[in-house]
C-alpha cells in the first residue's frame, strides 16, 4: 500500500495522486504520514479508497469526500468532512469547530470532542460524536442525524428544520424553535443503525438518549409577528 | 483574517530558545497575515531600570536618535534592532523620554515600556520583520506574536500589533470590533490617548483604562466581554503572564496547548506542530468567553 510523508510530498501532489486514480485502481489504501496540521487533506476523493492519516490534521480534511474512508489517527482542524456527499471519516481525537458542516450523506465519527457548530446546516449526513459538541452545534440543521454520547452546548439546534439530535448527557440550552422530542422506537432503531455503522454498536443503550428536533414553528411567516419587522 | 502565536515558557532550560520557536511560529501564520508582523519578548530586566523601545522611521534615523539620547541621559544604554532600539535608563529618567523625543525626534515613537518588555512590528512578511529584528536568537519567558491581514484599517507600521497597554502589558488580536469608533470616542474623553484608527489600539487601549481605574487584567477582560463588540481572540502578555480570551461566540479560531515545558497558543494547530513533545502535549481550543491567564 503506498505510503506518503508529508514532510516530503507537496500536498498538492498527494491530492493531485488521489484524484486522479483511475476507477479500476489496486492503489485502494493509502497511508499518510506526518500531516502536522495542514489544510485539505484528503479534500474532493470520489472513489472508494481508503486513506489512513497519521497525526493531526488542519482545515476541511476529507471536505466534499465521497465514497471514500478517510481515517484520521489524531485531531481535526476545522470544517472536517464538510460538505460530505458519501462515505466514512473517522477522526479518532478531538474535531474543531464545523465538523461535518452542510454534509449531504455519509458518516461522520469523532471519538473525541467536537467543537462549537458541529453539524452546522447539515442536509443529510450522520454524525456520531463520542464526546461532547459545542455551542450551536446543528444551527440551521436540514436533514440526517446527530448523534452526541456527551453534552451539548448552548443553543443546540438553533432554526432547525428536520435534523434529528440525540444526547445522551446534558443541553445547556436549546436554539431558537429546537425541542426535545419523544424517543420512539423507531428512533431508538435509528440510533442503533447509525451506531452499528459507525462501527461502536453495543457500547451505548440507544434508550439513554434524548432526542431534539423542531418545532416547526419557523418555517412558515407568521403574522402575528409582523409587527416584530 | 490574522494570525496570532504566543508561547509561554515554563522550565528555564527552554528560554534561550524562545526565539527560534516564536520566529517559526510566526513565520507559520504567513498565510493569515502577510502584510505586517510583531511581536513582544519578555526578556531579562535590571531593578530600577526601565526599558523602552523605539521605533524610528528608518534604521539610520533611529540610531541618530539613540546617540542624542544616550548624551541627553547619562548612564542610558541601547540596543539597536533595525529600525527599532531598546533604550534601557534609570527609571527616574524614564518619565521624562516622552517629553525628550517630543521636543528633540517628534517622529520617534514609543512602542512599549516596562522592566522587562520589548515590542518589535514592521510592515512585511512575518519571516522578513523576525529576520531583520534578529527575533530568531533572542531569549526570555514568553513572547506573544501577529500577522496581519489589514480590515479595519490601513497596511501601515501603526496599524501593526502588538499594542502595549500599559507597563510590560501589551496586546494582539484576530478579529474586528464594531464598535471601537465610539468606544475611542469614550475612552478619549477618559483621558486615553489614541496614535491610530485601528480597532485593536482601542481595545488595548479599554484595557489600560480598566486597569488604571483599579481592576485586574482578568477583572478587565471579563467586563470587556460586554463592552467590546465584534469578533475576537485576544492573547495578552504581562511582566509574568499570559492570558487568552475569546469572543462569546467564537468566532475566530484558537488552539492551545501545554506541556510541563511550556503554554503555546496558534490560531491554528500547525503553528504548535514544530514545538518540542508536542505529540504528548495536551491540546485544546480555548472556551468562548472565558479568560484563560497564565502566570510564573
Amino acid at each position: 500500500m503506498p505510503e506518503v510523508d508529508l514532510g516530503i510530498t507537496p500536498l498538492r501532489e498527494l491530492n493531485g495522486t488521489l484524484h486522479n486514480l483511475p476507477a479500476d485502481t489496486n492503489e485502494t489504501h493509502w497511508i499518510v504520514d506526518n500531516p502536522a496540521g495542514r489544510h485539505a487533506i484528503a479534500a474532493g476523493l470520489d472513489a472508494p479508497l481508503k486513506v489512513e492519516i497519521n497525526g493531526p490534521v488542519g482545515y476541511y480534511c476529507a471536505g466534499m469526500n465521497k465514497l471514500a474512508t478517510v481515517q484520521v489517527h489524531g485531531s481535526a482542524g476545522v470544517g472536517v468532512a464538510e460538505n460530505m456527499m458519501s462515505g466514512f471519516v473517522h477522526v479518532s481525537g478531538d474535531a474543531s469547530q464545523a465538523a461535518g458542516a452542510t454534509g449531504r450523506g455519509g458518516l461522520l465519527r469523532v471519538d473525541g470532542n467536537a467543537s462549537s457548530r458541529c453539524g452546522i446546516s447539515m442536509k443529510g449526513i450522520d454524525i456520531v460524536v463520542k464526546g461532547s459538541v459545542g455551542h450551536m452545534s446543528a444551527f440551521m440543521a436540514q436533514a440526517g442525524n446527530l448523534i452526541v454520547f456527551g453534552d451539548a452546548g448552548d443553543a443546540l439546534g438553533d432554526s432547525i428544520y428536520e435534523a434529528r439530535l440525540f444526547v445522551r448527557g446534558n443541553v445547556k440550552s436549546l436554539g431558537a424553535d429546537c425541542i426535545e422530542k419523544a424517543m420512539r422506537d423507531e428512533h431508538k432503531a435509528a440510533v442503533h443503525d447509525i451506531l452499528t455503522r459507525a462501527g461502536i454498536n453495543g457500547q451505548i443503550d440507544p434508550s439513554e438518549f434524548k432526542r431534539y428536533g423542531s418545532a416547526r414553528k419557523l418555517y412558515n411567516f407568521n403574522v402575528d409577528n409582523a409587527g416584530a419587522y | 483574517m490574522c494570525g496570532i502565536v504566543g508561547l509561554f515558557i515554563k522550565d528555564p532550560a527552554l528560554e534561550p530558545e524562545l526565539g527560534r520557536l516564536t520566529a517559526r511560529m510566526l513565520e507559520t501564520m504567513t498565510d493569515r497575515g502577510p502584510d505586517s508582523a510583531g511581536f513582544a519578548v519578555y526578556g531579562a530586566g535590571t531593578d530600577g531600570q526601565t526599558k523602552i523601545t523605539l521605533r524610528g522611521v528608518a534604521a539610520d534615523a533611529i540610531e541618530e536618535t539613540v546617540t542624542a539620547i544616550e548624551s541627553a541621559f547619562p548612564g542610558a544604554t541601547a540596543v539597536l534592532h533595525d529600525t527599532h532600539a531598546v533604550v534601557s535608563l534609570s527609571s527616574g529618567d524614564a518619565s521624562h523620554l516622552g517629553d525628550w523625543l517630543a521636543e528633540n525626534s517628534p517622529e520617534t515613537e514609543i512602542v512599549g515600556r516596562g522592566s522587562r518588555m520589548e515590542i518589535y512590528k514592521e510592515v512585511g512578511l512575518p519571516a522578513d520583520v523576525a529576520s531583520r529584528f534578529g527575533l530568531a536568537t533572542m531569549r526570555g519567558t514568553h513572547a506573544i506574536g501577529h500577522t496581519r491581514m489589514a480590515t479595519e484599517s490601513a497596511v501601515t507600521t501603526d496599524g501593526a500589533h502588538p499594542y502595549s497597554t500599559g507597563q510590560d502589558q501589551c496586546l494582539v488580536h484576530n478579529g474586528s470590533l464594531s464598535n471601537h469608533n465610539n468606544l475611542r470616542r469614550v475612552l478619549r474623553r477618559e483621558g486615553i490617548a489614541f496614535e491610530t484608527e485601528n480597532d485593536t489600539e482601542v481595545a488595548a487601549g479599554y484595557l489600560s483604562w480598566r486597569m488604571r481605574e483599579g481592576m485586574s487584567l482578568g477583572d478587565a477582560l471579563e467586563v470587556g466581554l460586554t463592552d467590546l463588540d465584534g469578533f475576537y481572540t485576544f492573547v495578552v502578555g504581562t511582566e509574568n503572564g499570559f492570558g487568552v480570551l475569546r469572543d462569546g461566540i467564537a468566532c475566530k479560531p484558537a488552539i492551545m496547548a501545554e506541556t510541563d515545558q511550556y503554554v503555546a497558543f496558534g490560531s491554528e494547530y500547525r503553528v504548535l506542530a514544530d514545538l518540542p513533545g508536542i505529540g504528548q502535549a495536551r491540546v485544546w481550543e480555548p472556551e468562548p468567553a472565558t479568560v484563560y491567564f497564565w502566570e510564573r
